[in-house]
């Protein structure tokens, strides 16, 4: 598959940054405003699919190597590993038992300050681990999804004989 | 009949609306284009209905990801239904 004109290259160039700037934010702000890792991982990959199909799978392939693929199989298996991983974490740590947020309430730590009563602004340095399991799905969700069109883009590569 | 009952008629017929054109397209890149179309008004009808983490995930998986695979296989493809 070749590429787009010019004219949608540039636009997509221009409009990538702002995508996944969106596409963190709602990752990080998982726990007090609607979305979360997936969400925000479907968003970021949204931007990273634009790109690929308007560059195209020749283009793309002419960059990306295999080393390259298993990374991002690697970064999927890191997020998997993350979210389960803080779920065993709470085995060990706190009241010891299975999903335990144990980050929740220790001002010492990060998002750890505890929520105001009462209609206050929302603090993002709040929740315990449930941001940081929102990070661990955010990346799993981003190399997945991008792994599947990455994958549709080799394929239609390995088609053309190129 | 209030601002947002109207909202909540007209959209679901322009999902119906989509849906059916998709399916008479002969030309399908068209196709695909409403799919999208389709599911970018799910989405708003999904936020008119006051779930808008759905309305998050369904415009970036349904209206964009989905629309980039059907393009690459398209762009792989025929373009036209019924061609040899």
């Amino acid at each position: 598959m070749s590429g787009m004109s010019k004219i949608v290259k540039t636009i997509s160039s221009i409009i990538f940054p702002f995508i996944t700037i969106y596409g963190l934010y709602v990752i990080a702000h998982g726990h007090l405003t609607p979305g979360g890792g997936f969400q925000g991982g479907a968003v970021v990959a949204s931007g990273l699919a634009m790109l690929l199909v308007a560059y195209g799978s020749v283009w793309t392939m002419g960059k990306l190597k295999e080393k390259h693929l298993s990374i991002n199989q690697t970064l999927e298996s890191v997020g998997a590993i993350g979210f389960i991983g803080l779920a065993f974490f709470g085995l060990i740590f706190g009241t010891k038992i299975f999903f335990n947020n144990f980050l929740v309430n220790k001002q010492d730590y990060l998002f750890g300050a505890t929520v105001k009563l009462g209609e206050t602004a929302a603090n993002i340095n709040t929740a315990g681990i449930l941001p940081l399991m929102n990070f661990a799905v955010g990346l799993k969700v981003i190399a997945g999804l991008f792994g599947i069109v990455l994958l549709m883009a080799y394929a239609t590569r390995l088609k053309e004989g190129k | 009949m209030t601002y947002i009952e109207l909202i909540h008629i007209i959209v679901p017929i322009l999902i119906v609306g989509a849906s059916i054109v998709a399916v008479l397209l002969r030309d399908l890149l068209a196709a695909v284009i409403a799919i999208a179309a389709m599911s970018l008004l799910l989405s708003l009808e999904f936020y008119i209905l006051q779930a808008p983490d759905v309305a998050i995930a369904q415009a970036g998986v349904g209206a964009c990801l989905t629309t980039a695979i059907f393009v690459i296989a398209i762009r792989a493809t025929k373009r036209m239904e019924g061609e040899a």
